[in-house]
């Protein structure tokens, strides 16, 4: 087997490229292109032991291993964020064992690997975007088993899905599900988007890039094709919405990304911030400034160019 | 060049040629009838295309059963596939994971290879289908996930049922086998998920 050439001789590679082993990297392929061709069906895979814990991106990451090469350049995000622990981490490990090259701008990335947000910029033809799933079946809190949930994607059994989002309308007045909303994939099967805020559900519809989703401790593959349906489940007469907000980002005044609320003192203060962060840095270097801009530069929470 | 009893060599860089061929599998059934160039050429055995034997070499082992005709099995690429792989070669098209077959021949049917069951649909097999040509035969337009409206492709030397049995496999939808169209080095995806608006 190759082992990885071009890491320094202080640090002599034990493992194969990217980690993973060959036969391993096979298997993961294989399930992935099954995964490719049944949109939204979950693929079982043999899930290996990585050195973080399961429930830490496992699946995203053995799913990045599999895809990888020389050629790529993989960007990682972890709720929207380049700069938050999960993602320098597994941006690290990428740089260790397959000597990536990686970057924090989404439009120069080849591979895109998040956790709980799909980014602002739109996505573009030859991206592929790999998910972090934690728990990749949609039906699992409506039904334990998973002899019987296999036995209703099946069947395209769906009417228990529904029913719960009856009941929430019924009860509370709207679906109260705000992430991780069921989507229907491709018309055939209900797929969990992984836990990102419904908000990016549609992003995923008809979306020029490949997505792939990765569960490792529950050893699901999945994937969506470009330019495939994935039409969130609604009713006519309560059709899907995703959220909005009163206010634009404090940092770059964006009305129209995902905003974080951000407590800033114990006086009841908050701010609503964008949380796709590469997003928000290069609006404010191109001169969006937003209401606390100048606040927060001050505390050096952020820079400001003006 | 060779006698038929040496078996060739297979990936001189097994890490990074089997990387790229996947890439570009996973683009042809991404997006379905977009030919992809495989990228990697290796000492191909007789009978077998060259996009053919990288492909195998990239997602066989020893857990993935593959079916040949019989010519293949009993020859250069049998042994090959058996060396380089470690694949178990069956007799019975239902029990292949992967099968090669020659587009312009009347057998095997599309329909005599596993195509899943209900629960478990990504058991089916997954069939290369090596044809004359990618281009310059019947046009067919195509649409579904992975193609955006609708692509037209025209693969060359296919048997003149082909298309309709195509269609009784994209009828079986979530079940049915999925299709890799090879000539040369460039492969075409045809996934069970792609369907037929019109042959002409």
């Amino acid at each position: 087997m190759t082992v990885h050439q071009s890491i320094s001789d202080e640090t002599r590679p034990a493992y194969n490229y990217a980690y993973l082993d060959e036969q391993t990297k096979r298997m993961i392929r294989r399930a992935l292109l099954k995964a490719v061709a049944i949109p939204g069906y979950q693929v079982p895979f043999g899930s290996r032991e990585m050195p973080l814990a399961r429930g830490w991106g496992t699946g995203g990451i053995q799913v990045t291993a599999a895809i990888i090469g020389p050629d790529d350049t993989l960007k990682v995000i972890d709720q929207g964020a380049d700069d938050t622990t999960n993602a320098v981490s597994i941006r690290r490990f990428f740089e260790r064992t397959a000597d990536a090259r990686t970057t924090e701008a989404t439009d120069e990335a080849t591979i895109i690997q998040t956790r709980h947000r799909i980014p602002e910029a739109p996505l573009k033809a030859g991206q592929i975007m790999v998910y972090q799933v934690p728990q990749p079946e949609p039906l699992r809190k409506l039904e334990p088993h998973e002899a019987e949930t296999r036995k209703m994607h099946a069947w395209a059994e769906y009417g228990l899905m529904q029913v719960k989002l009856y009941e929430n309308i019924a009860r509370f007045g709207e679906v109260t599900t705000t992430y991780d909303y069921p989507v229907m994939v491709n018309g055939r099967y209900v797929m969990a988007p992984s836990p990102i805020p419904k908000f990016d559900n549609p992003k995923m519809q008809m979306s020029p890039a490949l997505q792939l989703f990765g569960a490792g401790r529950e050893k699901r593959i999945y994937a969506v094709p470009p330019h495939t349906n994935v039409r969130s489940l609604d009713f006519e007469d309560h059709p899907f919405r995703i959220q909005s907000w009163e206010q634009p980002c404090a940092l770059c005044g964006a009305a129209d990304s995902y905003l974080d609320e951000v407590v800033i003192d114990d006086q009841g203060g908050r701010m609503f911030v964008c949380s796709d962060s590469h997003h928000c840095e290069t609006r404010r270097a191109e001169g969006h400034r937003g209401a606390m801009l100048a606040d927060a530069s001050v505390l050096h929470l952020v820079e400001d160019k003006p | 060049m060779q006698d038929d009893n040496q078996i060739h060599a297979g990936f001189s860089d097994p890490v990074f040629q089997s990387q790229s061929a996947f890439r570009a599998l996973l683009a042809a059934l991404s997006e379905p009838g977009l030919a992809c160039d495989i990228g990697v050429s290796v000492e191909t055995p007789v009978g077998l295309e060259p996009a053919t034997a990288v492909a195998l070499l990239t997602l066989a082992d020893y857990e993935t059963p593959i079916w040949l005709p019989a010519a293949l099995r009993n020859g250069p690429a049998g042994a090959w596939l058996r060396f380089h792989c470690g694949a178990p070669l069956v007799d019975d098209p239902a029990r292949a994971a992967f099968a090669v077959i020659d587009g312009a021949a009347p057998e095997p049917k599309l329909a005599a290879f596993h195509a899943g069951d209900d629960q478990f649909p990504d058991r089916s097999t997954t069939v290369l289908v090596q044809c004359a040509g990618l281009a310059g035969g019947e046009t067919v337009t195509l649409e579904g996930p992975g193609i955006a409206g609708q692509r037209a492709v025209a693969p060359a030397g296919l048997r003149p049922d082909f298309w309709a049995e195509i269609e009784g496999n994209v009828a079986l939808y979530p079940l049915g086998i999925d299709l890799l169209l090879v000539h040369g080095a460039q492969v075409l995806g045809l996934p069970r998920s792609t369907q037929i608006v019109e042959a002409r």
